[in-house]
């Protein structure tokens, strides 16, 4: 039996238990459902970037056979607009209707549903309906939007710009620019991705007409966040009489959190033609239409001591939000970005400003980071430019700057209050790793022969955890960011713990099961953990922001707490003792002190529900319900290196090594954050080498549309990862975690693009202003360049 | 028209009548109702419908229905034998080698061709192997040692699925 003492599974490496169903192919997906009665949908999507819509004409698709229904924006009367759900002070936000009723804005903007008895009857009629569209110019561009003469997206919003945002002091940021010696400036662009979840996304939408029930599968990283968002705010349907599921999801990355036109549409729909409906999204729909990621164009200036004290940053951001506000879009850009900007580094001064402007493009939102990779990357790549600018050794400006070691808070100068901090110490850790020295002898040798190593670092910090409610309220958020945590012992001491976060291969069954086995002193097979169902959880805020360990798994801790609290009463009633005399070890109730004096778990929680010899005035139960609201977020931070090297005839960027060191904290489960680390550091690595959406201007296509065209990362494009951890707990929540589903992609992108401008630099490359470094880029790089000092010449 | 098509599935006869272009990876999911293997894409890069035929690895979403007459079909469902795990199963478990499951199937039956070509593969042989199939979560670090594993808890045995 695995008790607090002898076998504490919190920081052990168990095998996964979801894993047995996904090897074997049981998993359930939403698109694995079958209901009786099934009807499928397809959706009509403008072909075009930005075009008026004079007339639907539905006729013939109408006849084809096996067409149910048919419906366009027009017949969706007493709908509302799908809602932004994070509001700035002059935030611009136009109607968002989940079909376009008179202009569509994006590639893909979905017109119409055409509903069938199959897959293929409901694509054929698709092609029958035709729109009559009147083209209109369009703008995709960033840098473009507000330009004079621009396309204008909507009326609501002149110039396109959505909104104008600013952080810092900007009087201190000028003052101190105009005294500094050395001062660097580059455009940096950090393109738009696209988070290419394995799994597409889908939904069924099933109405009852006998009860009045909707029950809605949905690919969601978050069912109660959908359900209220559709229910109170889009369909105007009550919330108690739909259910939403996220059964197995697969993947998320951040576009599966938003509430989406076509889960709303089918739901909708679902009501009009009584009959369940399915739709999945094509790959193509998904490049189409999941919320994107990124998309910045900065200029971002760095004030520096001879000595090389950081005394200001400057940073004037354009953010490209698509052509409407997806759920937490106007978020992204800014709390999640502009308050990172004070890195891991003692700042003289910051002042960051934010313009976020609409294209003709598919909405941009939350993707892994979201945010925190873009102010990551812009300091990162900035402060190795200040190295370059002062000839001093990348580590060495780092090492300079780097916020002293602290227990309990730093103050900011872009509002955030860091929890703990000990910089230094992932940077040695991780140069225990990588012999610095030798590597540089190394690179000099291999210079002589022409070749072009380089080496990265990036020492990143990143906000997580999210988010106490008040704090992010005052920011414009329209929802608390608590979560939720039941803990449901049942008659005969077995466990089900229902979470309002929501697994999508983080690995909550495990994890979760681990920190209940543990607490409870019970053995882990007696624990369930159950997520992504409004119908059996109280309430939720779901998962991202790397908040399930850290804020789900505190709920759950809570309720934990409560249950021992009542189970002392339970036990010191049956034992004729003081619930004050009362201890809970190795999963028994025992006199403090006497292991003898003791009522096991399982007797307590039989106690509780046959409640004969019981104490007077005790509800009869055990089952204790928790909302955790935490009181700051948490700031997990490392070190990360990486070693490349650069085909000089090809452009070819050939990653070597990639070493990450990261602390997030207390870690419930090594093998699990491990995994995640990994994982976010080849999305990390994808966009610093390959990945990007490209929209071709005029048209307005999205050009990477498919992964035919979307350089997704392959087996054979990466490296085995070498990870370690240091640990500083967080002192935020009780157990001590911070977060670990992002840092790798926060913090892979900055080493990898410093680690290819530090090969070219003998060729008198020191930066390259937009990602993907690919061959391409990279090649005519090299061409352009003009050759710095006598390495280059040596070839 | 509707052709008729018998074919074997994880040892089980199925015959139907399917429509000329219904694709392999529809009719294995929908008609037969074996979910385990997946559709991630449209233009077969993502690999998570891989199966095997007559002992291949193929894409099912590059296959017509019809094609596939009087083929041996195993699926992912069909790779544990009486309950045991496949070597190549209990390397992914064993290993982390997966996160959210969707490309799992997909890559454990690309890995068991992988092991047939080359049992003892080098970790160049698995990532150059694999190309075919793309995974969001893991980086592929963890899918790598999944199968050097199962290359090893394999040795000397055959892969045991035709």
């Amino acid at each position: 039996m695995a008790t607090a003492t002898d076998a504490r599974l919190f920081g052990k490496s168990i095998k996964r238990r979801e894993d047995p169903r996904f090897i074997t192919g049981k998993g359930h997906y939403t698109d694995d459902l079958k209901l009786a009665g099934m009807t499928y949908a397809a959706f009509v999507r403008s072909p075009h970037a930005h075009a008026k819509i004079r007339k639907i004409d539905v006729a013939k698709a109408s006849a084809h056979p096996g067409v149910v229904a048919i419906f366009t924006g027009k017949d969706m009367t007493g709908v509302n607009s799908l809602p932004c759900g994070w509001l700035l002070p002059d935030l611009k936000v136009p109607p968002h209707p989940p079909l376009a009723v008179d202009t569509a804005r994006y590639v893909g903007d979905p017109v119409a549903i055409v509903i069938a008895e199959s897959q293929d009857a409901a694509l054929d009629a698709a092609e029958k309906v035709k729109v009559d569209w009147d083209v209109r110019p369009s703008v995709t561009a960033t840098g473009k939007a507000a330009d004079k003469g621009a396309a204008q997206i909507h009326e609501v919003a002149p110039s396109n710009v959505a909104f104008t945002w600013q952080i810092g002091d900007a009087a201190a940021t000028d003052a101190a620019f105009k005294s500094a010696p050395v001062v660097v400036k580059k455009r940096i662009v950090n393109q738009r991705l696209v988070a290419n979840a394995m799994e597409p996304r889908a939904c069924v939408a099933r109405y009852e007409d006998a009860t009045g029930d909707l029950t809605l599968w949905v690919t969601s990283q978050n069912p109660h966040v959908h359900r209220l968002l559709m229910t109170a705010f889009v369909l105007g349907i009550p919330e108690h009489k739909v259910r939403v599921i996220a059964p197995d999801v697969g993947g998320g990355f951040g576009s599966k959190i938003f509430l989406y036109n076509e889960e709303t549409v089918c739901s909708w729909a679902t009501r009009r033609i009584k009959r369940p409906i399915r739709w999945t999204s094509t790959r193509r729909e998904a490049f189409q239409t999941d919320a994107q990621g990124r998309d910045h164009v900065t200029d971002v200036e760095l004030a520096l001591s001879r000595e090389g004290k950081i005394l200001g940053l400057r940073v004037k951001t354009v953010a490209n939000l698509g052509a409407y506000l997806s759920t937490f879009a106007p978020a992204v850009p800014t709390y999640l970005y502009g308050t990172l900007l004070n890195g891991v580094y003692e700042m003289g001064a910051i002042h960051a400003d934010v313009t976020g402007v609409f294209t003709n493009t598919t909405p941009v939102d939350a993707y892994r980071g979201a945010g925190r990779p873009e102010a990551a990357y812009l300091i990162e790549r900035i402060i190795e430019a200040g190295a370059a600018a002062l000839k001093m050794d990348v580590l060495e400006l780092r090492r300079k700057n780097f916020i002293p070691k602290f227990a309990d808070g730093y103050q900011t100068k872009v509002a955030l209050s860091y929890d703990s901090g000990n910089y230094g110490a992932a940077l040695d850790r991780l140069l225990t790793m990588l012999d610095y020295k030798k590597f540089r002898t190394e690179q000099e040798a291999s210079r002589k022969q022409g070749k072009l190593i380089g080496i990265g670092f990036s020492t990143y910090i990143e906000a997580c955890s999210i988010a106490p409610s008040k704090v992010v309220g005052s920011l414009g958020a329209q929802a608390g960011l608590y979560e939720s945590g039941i803990v449901r012992v049942h008659p005969t001491g077995k466990v089900t713990v229902f979470t309002g976060s929501h697994s999508h291969g983080q690995g909550h069954e495990t994890t979760f099961s681990q920190l209940v086995a543990d607490e409870l002193g019970v053995p882990i097979d007696d624990v369930d953990i159950v997520h992504g169902d409004t119908g059996a959880i109280a309430f939720g805020m779901g998962t991202y922001g790397s908040r399930s360990a850290s804020v789900g798994g505190t709920a759950i801790h809570m309720s934990i707490e409560k249950i021992k609290e009542k189970g002392k009463k339970i036990a010191a009633h049956l034992l004729e003792a003081s619930p004050k005399d009362m201890e809970y070890v190795n999963g028994q109730f025992q006199v403090k002190g006497f292991p003898g004096k003791a009522v096991p778990f399982g007797q307590v929680a039989l106690t509780a529900y046959v409640p004969h010899n019981y104490p007077e005035g005790l509800e009869p139960g055990l089952e204790e319900t928790s909302f955790y609201d935490p009181s700051n977020f948490c700031f997990p931070f490392g070190a990360h290196a990486c070693v490349v090297e650069v085909d000089r005839d090809t452009g070819k960027v050939k990653v070597l090594r990639y070493i990450a060191v990261d602390d997030v904290g207390n870690v419930i489960n090594p093998m699990i954050v491990d995994g995640m680390v990994h994982g976010g550091v080849a999305q990390g690595i994808g966009q610093a080498l390959w990945e990007g959406a490209v929209y071709e201007d005029g048209s307005g296509q999205l050009v990477t549309g498919t992964m035919m065209d979307y350089a997704l990362p392959k087996a054979d494009m990466l490296p085995m990862y070498e990870t370690d951890r240091t640990v500083t707990p967080t002192l935020v929540n009780p157990l001590g975690i911070k977060g670990a589903g992002e840092t790798g992609t926060i913090a892979a992108t900055p080493a990898v693009v410093n680690a290819v401008i530090d090969a070219l630099r003998p060729l008198g490359v020191d930066h390259i202003e937009t990602m993907p470094l690919s061959p391409e880029r990279v090649w005519k790089t090299i061409q352009a360049a003009k050759p710095a000092g006598a390495a280059s010449q040596k070839r | 028209m509707k052709h008729s098509v018998k074919m074997t599935i994880n040892g089980q006869t199925q015959s139907h009548e399917v429509e000329p272009r219904l694709l392999l990876v529809h009719y294995i999911r929908e008609t037969v109702g074996l979910t385990g293997t997946h559709v991630g894409c449209d233009t077969s890069q993502c690999g998570a419908c891989t199966i095997l035929m007559n002992g291949q690895a193929v894409k099912a979403c590059t296959v017509f229905t019809v094609q596939a007459e009087g083929a041996k079909i195993t699926t992912i469902e069909g790779l544990a034998k009486n309950g045991e795990l496949h070597p190549i199963q209990q390397g992914f478990w064993e290993k982390h080698g997966l996160q959210c499951g969707f490309c799992t199937p997909g890559m454990i039956l690309a890995a068991h061709q992988l092991l047939e070509r080359y049992p003892k593969p080098s970790e160049d042989q698995i990532r150059h192997q694999l190309e075919g199939n793309l995974c969001r979560c893991t980086g592929y670090h963890n899918i790598v040692k999944a199968i050097q594993w199962a290359s090893e808890n394999m040795a000397g045995a055959k892969a045991g699925v035709k």
